[in-house]
């Protein structure tokens, strides 16, 4: 790859840079720290912390997998082991999936589009803060001994108050809310700074593949959650309040919990994959020097994947005795959507074939997402069907399978972007040779240690199962898994160090390492504050790759936040808005709704006295002031007391 | 630790070569006419998803081959001249992936069909799912010939049988994989599933749905025999206990009386008439104790009435204090109980 | 930087530190206490003969009345012990109401113990023989947790049965009244 070392595409001389810079800056210090409303060091914040959340997600399933290589093992108690596993499911899919992407569109969508910042940015940094106070109540509920216990699904009754003693299954509960207030924030900050931010001339038909995906994804979002947001606030009514949403004597139902809960967690699945298969799109194009083949299928493939992922849920209850002529639609339309997925393997490999693939590592990942994702994805065309489901639901083929396709087709695609826009995010070049080891182990590690799970499951192995009998035969898969699990927890180390020493003491990065085609390139590595010093004018859909120089436009005020609003189908200029300073009110009204979410799990009135914070905060948030405009015209009358 | 460890990866290893596919509890040998249905969809899902599977590392293999060309000197962002040709070659993948699908699918549906097809006159049975162990009735042709068991289901060969499925307290999932797929227990709510098993022999059946501490180790034996047998042991299970002659075993049956186990445990023929928890009126007669977690022996029975938290921790069956001679008493009982 | 992750540590440090006692949330799977019952346990205020000192509770009172497990397993106990088929879910019947803040033989953890165990006139048969200690100590957990004595955070809302009164968990002292008071009324009044 060529260290392009060069100046960027975009700079501004260092005059107007530091004069921008300091209109741009984020206040030094803690003050700063709690403030900022810069999207990239949110990002960055939100990528690191989904990181951390990932490793600790791992120590819980290598904790699993050590108790469960032997049979009979005593090494960790069923309570415990209950606990481990739904703190590994849930850490995994709503502290460490879901926000890692969303993390991703944080920093990089503002970049790809050509805009200084996401549109709403204090919304966006309260969407970091709510996470960050739901990952912490979680864990320090796990070293209170009151972690959930009923897997990270959390089925009544057995959540229910009388299933469920103490507060674990209301911890999970208020889990839920934190997330998914955080995740439905960040949804609607990239929805509109894709709709709305784009640089102009970029039109719909010229967005990159990664910012489509990243756009359908908060759409779905903002679809799915508030289902899980019903399920699990009737779940905490029930267990507070002792109402009946769940209790078949009185006339509820637990299969109405199902129902909510597979209403979100089935699209939750996509919203976990489509940020990845935007993410091989990008890394497809780079390293084969080729845009990628069939961009209007692609995009056609991501809304129809968004839109069918919504009619699946019933699949996960295909064992429940629900009427079997409803169960065989759900087969169809769960075998539909393998459809829009091949269709996509088709293209990124037309690519590959017809362009001249460079295997540095983010490559590889793609090579070893399409090997892993599809396998997945064809043994889930496996539990589509109605009668071979009721075989294998609920057995550690069902897990193997989500592994597959979640590891393979969302935790690939990640560790290969995290690499490919590391030298933009930091500036500097993670080693090769470190990577491809990295590569190799999680790859082979991987394998070794969720290909017999199929097996095990074949033969029979329930999952969630804190042991398993001797006799059964079941021993020396699980054995294996073990040992590769081990591989994989080595290769994620690897991976990891790899990044750390990059940080530090990797070579110096220029603006565009690997050459790629985007806007993203088209700034320094690590980007100014305020990310680009003249706006991008988009004239295809690799603007770095037109051969000519890139065409800028300039005039957006140097002396206030300002960003470009450009209209949502042809990204026209429309209007110059302004962009919040700093503010502390994001991280106060943080603490304010984590008091009411926290104090709600002990006592209802917390709901109603627990409001009346976060309401001051809200109103001291959006307390109103002059618009943009009327603030840059006083200010260039020279009326005094206007904004400097 | 390591070496027999290795040995036994490298024999699984082998065996999974061999398919190690025979067993108790293994989808992959269908002993009844709903898990054969159901192999033949798994055999045409393998298949078909093997080709596919088979293409797209074929047409990978083939693009990273093409990777030795020669590098370009810009790169490619309009047309190329294998669009085309790679347009004709999309086109026809995705017809080929919407036939294969309608060709699942369509398959799928049938066997499900088929599945659900009433068969004239089976063998009525009735689950109840408990907090870990299962509650099994057999319906007979008079109200007083119902019969009671726990964690063990016998079924007579070549005739149907239909199950009633209902929980007691939380969802479990009835699943015996050699005879048909899983259906789950729901509160306030009948569930239905139709075994027809077509060889005899012993399976088991887990709990297959997440239900709490002692999820993992809720089993039942499963007894497939010819009718004649299957009607002698109906026979012999309707009957009460005989109070028991010998001495040791008498002292038994009266501590069983006596003491906490009276208060969840019914017993015909005895004093005993609880229904909390499971009958043991024939306890003899199973091949394993505690929901499958420990086999029918002496030394088992006493471990586990000594103990049962240590065996299932997180059980309700409590430990009552018993003296050493009272415990071989009332084991001598429960021996007596065939 | 530096200041940070000495907040974190601060932050650790004090989780470590409220872990240290949460008796609520504890799951002893494999609780064998003491093999004795409790010994004599007033059951009135009346005493006869010169002025004795109280007995000390008995410390696995405390240990079972706020612990939610314990509160649940006896709940599931009372249902199937059959102690509903007199004291209905806790309005009394046939028995005496136990939602309310009348206690005929004390209504500490040691003095319903004690009533189970030995059975009372009137109609308590004697459990002490048949049902375990542990299990009785948290049938007397639950008892507690319906008249609304039990710590709040640990007792459950409801069953998953047919409900006829207000949460558990937001169970207050009844007052008895009427009919039910005559009708319960034994020779201490």
């Amino acid at each position: 790859m060529s260290l392009d070392a060069g100046a960027p595409p975009i700079a501004l001389d260092p005059e107007r840079h530091a004069a921008l810079a300091r209109v741009w800056a984020t206040p030094r210090g803690l003050w700063g720290f709690l403030t900022t409303v810069d999207a990239k060091e949110i990002g960055k914040r939100y990528i690191v912390t989904g990181l951390v959340f990932f490793v600790l997600g791992g120590l819980l399933a290598a904790a699993m997998r050590t108790q469960l290589a032997r049979p009979e093992s005593g090494l960790i108690d069923p309570d415990r082991y209950n606990q481990i596993f739904s703190m590994h499911g849930t850490t995994m899919m709503f502290l460490f999936a879901v926000p890692i992407m969303e993390a991703m569109a944080v920093y990089l969508t503002p970049l790809m589009v050509g805009a200084r910042t996401m549109a709403f940015p204090r919304l966006n940094a309260f969407s970091y803060w709510i996470y960050l106070a739901g990952g912490v109540m979680l864990y320090a509920a796990f070293v209170l001994n009151i972690a959930p216990e009923a897997g990270w699904t959390a089925y009544a009754p057995l959540s229910g108050p009388q299933f469920s003693a103490g507060k674990r299954s209301d911890i999970w509960a208020q889990l839920i809310t934190f997330t998914e207030v955080a995740g439905l924030a960040a949804a609607v900050s990239i929805a509109a700074t894709i709709l709305k931010m784009r640089a102009p001339g970029m039109t719909l038909a010229r967005v990159p593949l990664f910012a489509w995906s990243m756009l359908i994804t908060s759409f779905m979002v903002i679809v799915a959650m508030p289902a899980v947001m019903l399920a699990s606030s009737f779940l905490i009514s029930d267990r507070l309040i002792g109402t009946h949403f769940y209790n078949a004597a009185e006339g509820g139902s637990p299969l109405l919990y199902q129902h909510l809960f597979w209403f979100f967690g089935h699209p939750e699945v996509y919203i976990i994959f489509l940020p990845g298969l935007g993410m091989v799109s990008e890394i497809t194009a780079t390293f084969c020097r080729r845009s990628v083949f069939g961009y209007p299928v692609m995009v056609l493939a991501l809304l129809t994947t968004g839109f069918l992922a919504f009619g699946l849920w019933v699949h996960h209850m295909f064992a429940t005795g629900l009427p079997r002529l409803g169960d065989s639609f759900y087969t169809a339309a769960s075998m539909t959507i393998a459809l829009p997925a091949g269709v996509q393997i088709f293209c990124w490999i037309a690519t590959m074939w017809d362009g001249r693939p460079r295997f540095g590592t983010p490559m590889l990942y793609v090579v070893g997402f399409i090997v892993t994702f599809v396998l997945g994805g064809l043994s889930g065309v496996m539990l589509a069907s109605v009668p071979l489901d009721t075989q294998v639901h609920d057995t550690y083929f069902v897990v193997a399978h989500f592994h597959y396709v979640l590891i393979g087709g969302a935790v690939f695609p990640l560790l290969g972007a995290i690499h490919y826009w590391f030298p933009k995010i930091t500036g500097r070049l993670p080693s090769e040779l470190a990577g491809r080891w990295a590569f190799a182990l999680i790859f082979s590690g991987f394998n070794l240690a969720f290909f017999p799970m199929h097996l095990v499951g074949l033969w029979g192995m329930p999952r969630r199962v804190y042991t398993y009998s001797a006799e059964m035969g079941w021993g020396g898969m699980n054995l294996l898994s073990t040992a590769g699990a081990y591989v994989l927890a080595a290769g994620v180390a690897v991976y990891l160090l790899n990044l750390i020493v990059a940080a530090r003491r990797g070579p110096a990065a220029g603006p565009n390492p690997w050459g790629g085609g985007g806007l993203e390139w088209a700034t320094s590595s690590p980007p100014p504050v305020y990310n680009f010093g003249m706006t991008p004018v988009v004239e295809g859909r690799e603007p770095l790759w037109l051969g000519e120089e890139l065409p800028v436009l300039d005039g957006l005020d140097e002396r206030t936040r300002e960003v470009l609003l450009t209209s949502v189908s042809q990204a026209k200029p429309t209007s110059r808005e302004g962009s919040p300073d700093p503010s502390i009110w994001p991280f106060v009204t943080t603490l304010a709704t984590s008091v009411l979410f926290v104090g709600s799990i002990f006592d209802e009135w917390w709901v109603v006295w627990g409001s009346l914070p976060v309401t001051a905060c809200v109103i001291a948030w959006f307390w109103p002031k002059p618009s943009h405009s009327r603030q840059v015209k006083r200010r260039d009358s020279g009326i005094p007391g206007a904004i400097a | 630790m390591i070496r027999p460890a290795l040995r036994m990866a490298s024999l699984s290893v082998a065996a999974l070569a061999l398919c190690g596919c025979r067993g108790v509890q293994t989808m992959l040998d269908p002993a009844g006419d709903q898990a054969r249905q159901i192999d033949v969809i798994w055999r045409l899902m393998l298949w078909v998803c093997g080709a596919m599977y088979l293409l797209v590392l074929v047409f990978l293999a083939w693009a990273l081959w093409r990777a030795r060309r020669p590098p370009l000197a810009a790169p490619a962002t309009g047309p190329t001249p294998a669009e085309p040709g790679l347009e004709r070659g999309l086109a026809g993948w995705a017809g080929l992936i919407v036939a294969g699908l309608i060709v699942l699918v369509t398959a799928s549906f049938l066997i499900d069909r088929s599945l659900a097809e009433l068969r004239p006159h089976p063998l009525r049975l009735k689950v109840t799912a408990h907090q870990w162990w299962w509650q099994v009735e057999y319906e007979g042709a008079r109200p007083d010939q119902l019969l009671t068991t726990a964690n063990q289901v016998v079924l007579p060969v070549g005739r149907s049988a239909v199950v009633e499925l209902r929980a007691d307290d939380v969802i479990h999932s009835f699943w015996i994989p050699n005879l048909a797929g899983k259906v789950d227990l729901i509160p306030g709510r009948t569930n239905y599933v139709a075994l027809t098993p077509r060889r005899t022999g012993v399976f088991r059946g887990q709990c297959a749905e997440f239900c709490g501490l002692q999820h993992a180790k809720m089993a039942f034996d499963v007894q497939v025999v010819d009718p004649a047998a299957f009607d002698a042991w109906r026979g012999r299970q309707l009957a009460a206990a005989a109070p028991p002659v010998e001495a040791q075993a008498a002292l038994g049956k009266q501590t069983f009386e006596s003491k906490g186990c009276v208060m969840c445990h019914r017993i015909q023929g005895s004093e005993a008439s609880a229904t909390v928890g499971p009958d043991l009126t024939h306890l003899m007669s199973r091949r394993h104790i505690a929901a499958g977690a420990r086999p029918n022996t002496r030394g088992d029975l006493a471990a586990w009435i000594a103990d049962p938290q240590g065996t299932k921790p997180g059980t309700p069956m409590p430990r009552v204090a018993l003296s050493s001679e009272e415990l071989n008493a009332v084991v001598a009982y429960l021996e007596t109980l065939k | 930087m530096r200041h940070r992750r000495r907040r974190l540590g601060l932050a650790f440090g004090l989780v470590l530190a409220l872990s240290a006692g949460c008796n609520r949330e504890n799951r002893n799977l494999d609780a064998t206490g003491p093999e004795t019952l409790p010994g004599l346990v007033a059951v009135s205020t009346l005493k006869p003969g010169p002025a004795r000192g109280p007995q000390p509770p008995d410390p696995r009172g405390a240990e079972y009345e706020g612990n939610a497990q314990h509160i649940a397993n006896g709940q599931r106990y009372y249902q199937w012990f059959n102690c509903s088929g007199c004291h209905f879910n806790g309005g009394g019947g046939i028995g005496p109401a136990l939602m309310d803040s009348k206690w005929r033989y004390g209504g500490s953890m040691d003095q319903i113990v004690a009533s189970i165990v030995q059975g009372r006139p009137n109609g308590m048969p004697a459990f002490g023989d048949k049902i375990p200690e542990q299990q009785i100590w948290e049938i007397a957990a639950y008892v507690r947790s319906l008249s609304g004595e039990a710590d709040k955070l640990a007792a459950p809302s409801r069953a998953e049965a047919m409900r006829s009164t207000p949460p558990i968990n937001n169970a207050n002292p009844q007052p008895q009244t009427g009919d039910s008071a005559a009708a319960t009324a034994g020779p201490n009044g």
